[in-house]
């Protein structure tokens, strides 16, 4: 008993904990056959939540741990210049078509997200929170935290997004007759960040591509159209 | 210096600048996302990102999903704002989402047709 006592207080344990629960979450979503609702990131969350519940330790003695894995974030934001490097060929010759469909996306996701919550009466943090939950997470959550929103319900409403999108994005598109694989992972990936670009890799690796850009463009629009916004607004 | 560690400390070095100049500008931008454009720029102007930078930024970003789960365990903080706006949060998930979808997809297609018509003729 003493043992887990010191065990559970320690950084190393929730480190452990956290990429335990991933490649756990990760073999199971390889069991099941790969669909869209079985996120391994929701799993590993909700993995985590359980253990945490079970073993009533408080959310910051967790992140003491996992602040390791969260900081790489930060980095990983960085390293977004590489594969937009890669694709610079075909960012160049579909430049006009994809700003014009990423700045339309990027206002409607803004605009209608907050405009339905705050509609259907989500308090004021909660629309705050929701404002970035189309771009990728590391983005959404330094967005968020300097609008004044929850960047840890950011990140939940973010998953959400991604995961919808994988999920409902190549439906919806086909059904409104929009086929071209470029537009889809334009579409995708404007929406619903990475987690609909992986699944854009699926219907066609021009679509992932696209996917890609956009999400890389729309985290960025994003980023200074809701920085102009504070300015302008106060 | 070993290539690697200097890959690494590139990325890293960009992000501190980033959150430099963030933090000295009126514009609220995220340190990381001004760290991205920076490290943009230098590949630009060194016409390439180099094998070890691409192979860092490589295994990284494959293994993106697993940054988000800790802040996504954060959840648990919010579980009561959720059971109490899990109406309002949900209709606002998926109407925008869908929408967004639709608007993206619409106008990357209409410009493209439009540009493609435009380039047969000229």
């Amino acid at each position: 008993m003493n043992l887990w006592v010191y065990l559970a207080t320690t950084p190393l344990f929730w480190l452990t904990a956290t990429i335990l629960a991933f490649l756990v979450a990760g073999w199971v979503h390889e069991k099941v056959g790969r669909p869209p609702w079985a996120n391994p990131v929701a799993l590993s969350i909700l993995l985590l939540m359980g253990v945490l519940f079970a073993t009533r330790t408080p959310y910051p003695t967790y992140f003491a741990g996992a602040q390791f894995v969260h900081f790489m974030l930060g980095p990983a934001t960085v390293c977004l210049a590489v594969p937009f490097w890669t694709h610079r060929h075909d960012v160049r010759a579909m430049a006009l078509p994809l700003l014009a469909a990423i700045l339309a996306g990027v206002v409607t996701a803004i605009s209608s997200a907050v405009g339905l919550a705050w509609w259907l009466g989500a308090d004021r943090l909660t629309v705050a929170s929701i404002v970035p939950k189309s771009v990728t997470a590391p983005v959404a959550m330094g967005i968020a935290e300097q609008i004044g929103g929850l960047p840890s319900l950011t990140a939940a409403l973010v998953l959400g997004t991604g995961i919808l999108g994988a999920m409902i994005g190549p439906g919806v598109l086909r059904l409104a007759g929009l086929r071209d694989p470029r537009a889809m992972g334009t579409a995708m990936g404007c929406a619903s960040h990475g987690i609909a670009t992986a699944a854009a890799f699926q219907i066609d690796p021009k679509a992932g591509t696209y996917g890609g850009i956009a999400m890389a463009l729309s985290g960025l629009l994003t980023a200074v159209l809701v920085s102009l916004a504070v300015l302008v607004l106060g | 210096m070993p290539p690697f560690l200097a890959a690494i400390a590139l990325v890293l070095f960009c992000q501190l600048l980033g959150e430099a100049l963030a933090r000295a500008s009126t514009l609220p931008l995220p340190g990381p996302v001004l760290g991205a454009v920076l490290l943009f720029a230098l590949i630009v102007w060194r016409g390439g990102p180099g094998e070890a930078l691409r192979s860092f930024a490589d295994g990284l970003l494959r293994h993106l999903s697993l940054l988000f789960v800790p802040a996504g365990v954060g959840l648990i903080q919010h579980l009561d704002r959720l059971a109490a706006e899990w109406l309002a949060v949900g209709v606002a998930l998926v109407g925008s989402t869908i929408l967004t979808l639709l608007v993206t997809g619409g106008v990357f297609t209409l410009v493209a047709r439009w540009q493609e018509r435009r380039r047969g003729h000229g």
